[in-house]
């Protein structure tokens, strides 16, 4: 291994050099930083100062370096030396950006920028360039986990890329709900009619493609690894065990109707002219094979008045049945009232509907079925009655505003989407401590209110066997920007299981669910990180000789990357890991840490600062902002030149899942008057990227008070403020206030300890 | 001369939005080289012109943050801005392009350091904030612009403000006679993200867009409710600053409407919804939102956030195309129409009227230089021949972010494909 040789550069751009005395700060890093070599110059971002650290890197033999100029987030083209440890003194938005040009303000801003400078220095002295996680799996096959349109999908696109595919169905036959469709919903223009249901070709071309493998009634029995390296266990009709070497996992398990039994009122069951939409597309199946038009199923007699339901046990607020709009269904009842009009224009055909949804050139599709003589009747349905071969539907017309009701020979239920989503993982681990409160109270809460279904993937990690679910059972994700954000590092959901979805967007999500699992066997390969920190090559190491086996790491690592082994140890998997840091602030007896972030990369820099004594009033604040929305929020602050306290020292943190109570005590024990930590919104709308770490942090921070009270000391002096990116104006004044009231305590007892 | 380093295995990304960014990201953070061509100086489309998102009331500066650090970390991606495609010859696996870049007038050198935006005197229209303020003719166009870089605008250049610019810049950042240029790359496969324009209010013209000051579009009113924005947040009508406390929505304005769009844009409805959340947050109960439309679209789980609005007693819903706006004499404008539950007439005044226009694809009417197919409303349709050029996001349909960021992945994968048969090809 190469010398360490430290460097630190000042920048004098910016006003920096007018507003700063730069050859203090010069002292500060060859004093306190005792850097090896430290350098000026007046415009450190130029061509000029760019090659100037460049030549230092090659001929000086410089391999780690404090930048004190501007922000980390900017200028990030010109300083770009990815072969060493790199850290940046945030000497322009941090410092002269958010502090008045005046001369009563000379004095605290320069300590600000000194401070900033040893910090920088501390930080990249405990850093190391890291080398890329050395465990890496090279397979590149992927695993297809359903064979209907969004797993056929999943698997041709993928092969069209290169790649193999397994691809594994449950039931005997590939297509999936498509395959039982007589038509399916027009994807083209002109948007008139319903086309043909595309399986026969799909399937056809899944046949004759040599990158893919198929199992037939089979299904998972086993997933162990990580991305690149997923072991597999498919169990085959005979009973066998197949194995496959999986690099990424795609899970288009799709969907089930809601159980139209669930709603007695609408008589289904009572009458065979009751059907969901699936019954509909069977008879109407039935009816083309045998070139005959649709007819009742109660005597045979063909069908001469329909009665479509809209919203049937869904978007109900009552929360009975389905509250969610399960998106397809108005165009799928538009589909099915044209397989009447379009056989015989004379049949009446009724949509009775609360808000019809048919987006985007769903439009003309619509108009199309008024055209063809199709009737949209804004309606509530209240009961459907059985009366001889034919129904009573009642409704309130919504437009009248009066009870009414129709006859119909067949009555539609459009009854939506259940998602295939296996065992909800978190209402299990949920499970044992409801149970045991609920020993403890009154009335014992009914747990898991039915049967457990059976698990698709059956993962043989820590934290459960299948996907986590988001709201109402489905496999989303939960960022707006970010839809293919997963909590299992390499296995992607896609289709209706992910999402209430028609079959042009199943195959879309399907397309763009292969795209991200073909990015992870490759990048798992390489050794680099997953989303949102892309191509990042720390990873997580762990002193086991010091490790206590407490389990926090395993319990709370967001994305079940850690598991345990057989003596009880954690078992890190770095390819399924996404760098956010959630196990090193878990850890107490912290012995989990990143090359390039650590508990001592930031431990090193609360030292670093310079703390006053007693007699001073200046008082010092440590911020830990996290580097996802508050630092920016911090930094547009002082774009805008909104001023903030001196006396506060801002240290961005990957997460505040990160961040190790250490830090905390450190602080308050080294004299720091307060700590404020800043982080993402949590709770139902979280804002976190990692999930649960903005969540952890402010948990585990809500236990310091106790440590405070020990030490005898207010338990203000640790705040946790919730930021979000834009409070770039409000955020300086929220600081003040903090700082205002810190000022109004007598100072830390610790200093000069 | 901008240089750029582009193969038959490079994948060229027309547009910088959530869906271009997303389709450059995914392609390069698989290995791939890309060119990424955005003709605004800075990256993030539209979706940074927002308040904040759909469902979660989040801020879309949130994502665009993590976007950018993707991209800056990710030395694949070249970005050009101010730059525009004016050619596509050759075929799938081997296009050659040109790209028209137009002046910044600043270069690399720039720090943002603001001396230049300090010293010029001119003012121009803030096209970030729809022209609803004015900007130094030296800007930033936003505290997130990426590149983080200034802008002489070309009205100054020639003038002696264009001249007090380049004196304020202690970095030779000001280059004023920098010149139009085109410059031609290669590419394998071409991504065409060019996202949508709002619909022209003015042809609805029963609505008096542009005719009443307090007649304004849905996504002026998501300026109007930024903090960032030029009312600083404060949602004040246009005609005399006036707290706009009762506000209406007027939902397909030009949408579903064979005389102006066809189709529905999806996410009107939601963002309607989602407004009214802007009103309640400025004015508390004092606040008051009627919502005019025909169908709430708020589909999916979206159904949620629709049932959670209309339980706000302050949020008013009516069945009904609004007929026509008319206006009082103090400045309010009056939607008259039949609440169609129920049929009566009304004849109601607001203080302000947001129109919920509609999305028409930013490429209708665009003459892009190669054969792609597009549909009559003006999407990219996938060419079953599967040319080398792929749509992605809201040049292909009407999507909210969320389905625009999942047809970029997609699309990426599309571009991917070819590059990979150009590589085996090649190898």
């Amino acid at each position: 291994m190469a010398e360490t040789k430290t460097a630190a550069y000042i920048c004098k751009g910016c006003e920096i050099g007018t507003r700063l005395d730069t050859a203090a700060l010069v002292k500060a890093a060859t004093k306190s930083g005792k850097m090896n070599l430290v350098r000026e110059h007046d415009f450190l971002c130029s061509a000029e100062g760019v090659a100037m650290i460049k030549n230092d890197i090659d001929n000086e033999g410089v391999t780690h370096a404090a930048l004190c100029a501007c922000s980390r987030r900017a200028k990030t083209e010109a300083f770009n030396f990815p072969t060493i440890a790199m850290s940046r003194g945030n000497l322009r938005e941090g410092v002269i950006w958010i502090r008045p040009d005046t001369d009563e303000a000379r004095e605290t801003t320069q300590e600000m920028a000194e401070d900033y400078v040893r910090m920088a220095c501390a930080e990249v002295k405990a850093m190391t360039v890291p080398p890329g996680n050395q465990k890496t799996g090279s397979v590149k096959t992927l695993l297809v986990v359903g064979g209907g349109m969004s797993g056929m999908t999943s698997a041709l696109e993928s092969s069209k890329a290169g790649y193999k595919v397994v691809l594994v169905e449950k039931s005997g036959a590939l297509g999936g709900w498509a395959a039982k469709l007589h038509k399916r919903v027009p994807t083209r223009e002109p948007f008139k009619a319903p086309e043909d249901n595309g399986v026969a070709d799909m399937a056809a071309r899944i046949e004759a493609d040599s990158n893919i493998k198929v199992y037939l009634n089979a299904t998972i029995a086993k997933t162990d690894g990580a991305p690149g390296r997923f072991k597999v266990e498919i169990a085959v009709e005979s009973g066998a065990i197949a194995q496959e070497d999986i690099g990424a996992i795609i899970q288009a398990t799709g969907f089930t109707l809601y159980d139209a039994n669930k709603l007695p009122e609408f008589a289904y069951g009572k009458t065979p002219n009751v059907v969901d939409q699936a019954g509909l597309e069977a008879l109407a199946k039935a009816a083309a094979a045998e070139g005959k038009p649709i007819c009742r199923p109660s005597d045979g007699q063909p069908v001469k008045s329909v009665v479509f339901v809209q919203c049937v046990g869904q978007r109900d607020a009552s929360g009975t049945h389905l509250q969610y709009c399960s998106g397809f269904c108005c165009n799928t009842s538009i589909k099915q009232a044209m397989y009447f009009k379009d056989s015989n224009p004379d049949i009446d055909t009724v949509v009775l509907f609360t808000d019809l949804r048919t987006p985007g050139n769903g439009e003309d599709f619509y108009r199309a079925a008024q055209n063809k003589g199709v009737i949209f009747s804004k309606g509530v349905v209240s009961q459907v009655t059985p009366n001889g071969n034919s129904c009573t539907v009642k409704f309130k017309d919504l437009i009248l505003n009066e009870d009414t009701e129709a006859q119909a020979d067949l009555v539609v239920l459009a009854t939506g989407m259940v998602p295939v989503s296996g065992v909800n993982i978190d209402a299990v681990a949920a499970a044992p401590a409801e149970a045991e409160a609920a020993v403890e109270g009154e009335a014992p809460k009914e747990v898991i209110a039915t049967i457990a279904p059976e698990s698709i993937l059956n993962l043989t990690y820590r934290q459960g066997p299948d996907m986590p679910q988001f709201k109402h059972g489905f496999t989303d994700s939960h960022f707006i920007c970010f839809p293919y954000e997963t909590r299992r590092t390499g296995i992607y959901t896609a289709g209706p299981v992910r999402r209430p979805m028609d079959i042009l967007q199943a195959q879309e999500d399907a397309t763009g669910a292969a795209m991200k699992a073909i990015q992870a066997m490759e990048n798992a390969g390489l050794g680099k990180a997953a989303h949102p920190r892309a191509g990042d090559l720390s990873f997580p190491t762990v002193r086991l000789e010091g490790c206590t086996q407490c389990k926090r790491c395993t319990v709370e690592c967001p994305f079940g990357a850690i598991d345990e082994d057989e003596k009880r140890f954690p078992l890190f998997n770095e390819s399924r890991c996404r760098r956010c840091g959630t196990c090193m602030g878990a850890c107490p007896v912290r012995v989990i840490s990143f090359e390039n972030y650590s508990v001592n990369t930031v431990g090193a820099q609360i030292k670093a600062v310079d703390v006053p004594d007693e007699f001073s009033q200046k008082p010092r604040i440590l911020i830990l902002a996290c580097e996802n929305d508050a630092y920016p929020a911090l930094d547009m602050a002082g774009m805008n030149r909104h001023d903030y306290d001196p006396y506060v020292r801002v240290i961005p943190i990957r997460c505040l899942g990160s961040v190790n109570t250490i830090w905390i005590t450190d602080a308050l024990n080294g004299g720091y008057d307060g700590v404020m930590l800043m982080g993402c919104k949590h709770g139902e709308d979280y804002q976190c990227h990692f999930v649960k770490g903005s969540e952890l942090g402010r948990y585990r921070m809500s236990k310091v008070g106790d440590t405070l009270k020990g030490m005898n000391l207010e338990t203000d002096r640790v705040r946790d403020l919730e930021v979000a990116i834009t409070d770039m104006a409000t955020l300086p004044q929220k600081i003040n206030e903090y700082a205002a009231l810190i000022k109004s305590f007598p100072p830390s007892p610790f200093k000069g300890f | 001369m901008t240089s750029v380093v582009a193969t038959n295995q490079t994948i060229l990304v027309v547009g910088g939005g959530i869906s271009g960014m997303t389709a450059a990201l995914e392609a390069a953070e698989t290995g791939k080289q890309v060119v990424l061509v955005e003709k605004n100086p800075y990256l993030g489309g539209r979706t940074v012109q927002l308040y904040r998102y759909f469902p979660k009331m989040c801020h879309p500066t949130c994502g665009l943050e993590i976007n950018l650090r993707r991209l800056k970390a990710n030395p694949r991606i070249q970005v050009l801005t101010m730059a525009e495609v004016t050619g596509i010859s050759g075929d799938k696996g081997a296009y050659s392009v040109s790209v028209k870049l137009k002046p910044r007038y600043v270069n690399d050198n720039c720090t943002a350091c603001g001396e230049c935006g300090k010293a010029v005197k001119t003012e121009i229209d803030d096209a970030f904030n729809y022209n609803l303020g004015k900007i130094k003719a030296a800007y930033l166009p936003s505290s997130m612009a990426y590149p983080q870089r200034y802008v002489i605008d070309a009205a100054i250049v020639g003038t002696s403000d264009g001249e007090v610019a380049k004196a304020a810049c202690k970095y030779n950042a000001v280059e004023l006679d920098m010149q139009e240029e085109v410059v031609t790359l290669n590419a394998g496969a071409i991504v065409w993200a060019t996202g949508w324009q709002p619909y022209d209010a003015t042809k609805i013209v029963y609505y008096g867009y542009g005719r009443f000051p307090n007649v304004i579009s849905n996504v002026e009113f998501e300026r109007l409710a930024d903090p960032h924005g030029p009312t600083g947040g404060k949602i004040l009508r246009p005609s005399d600053g006036k707290e706009a406390k009762n506000v209406a929505f007027i939902q397909c304005a030009g949408s579903r409407d064979e005389n102006h769009l066809r189709h529905c844009s999806r996410f009107c409805c939601m963002a309607s919804l989602k407004q009214t959340h802007y009103v309640q947050e400025a004015f508390g109960d004092a606040g008051k939102s009627t919502i005019y439309y025909i169908d709430i679209r708020a589909i999916d789980r979206f159904e949620d956030f629709y049932q959670n609005v209309k339980s706000n007693p302050n949020v008013n819903f009516v069945k009904s195309k609004v007929a026509r706006i008319t206006e009082d004499k103090e400045g309010n404008p009056i939607c008259n129409g039949v609440n169609v539950e129920g049929y009566k007439r009304y004849a109601t005044a607001h203080d302000l009227v947001v129109l919920a226009v509609g999305m028409e694809p930013s490429v209708k009417g665009m003459d892009i230089p190669a054969e792609v197919m597009s549909d009559s409303s003006g999407f990219i349709m996938a060419d079953p021949a599967n040319a080398g050029i792929f749509g992605a996001g809201c040049a292909t349909n009407a999507l909210d972010v969320n389905r625009a960021v999942q047809s970029a992945t997609a699309a990426a994968l599309r571009a991917i494909q070819v590059v990979n048969k150009v590589a085996r090809a090649e190898a």
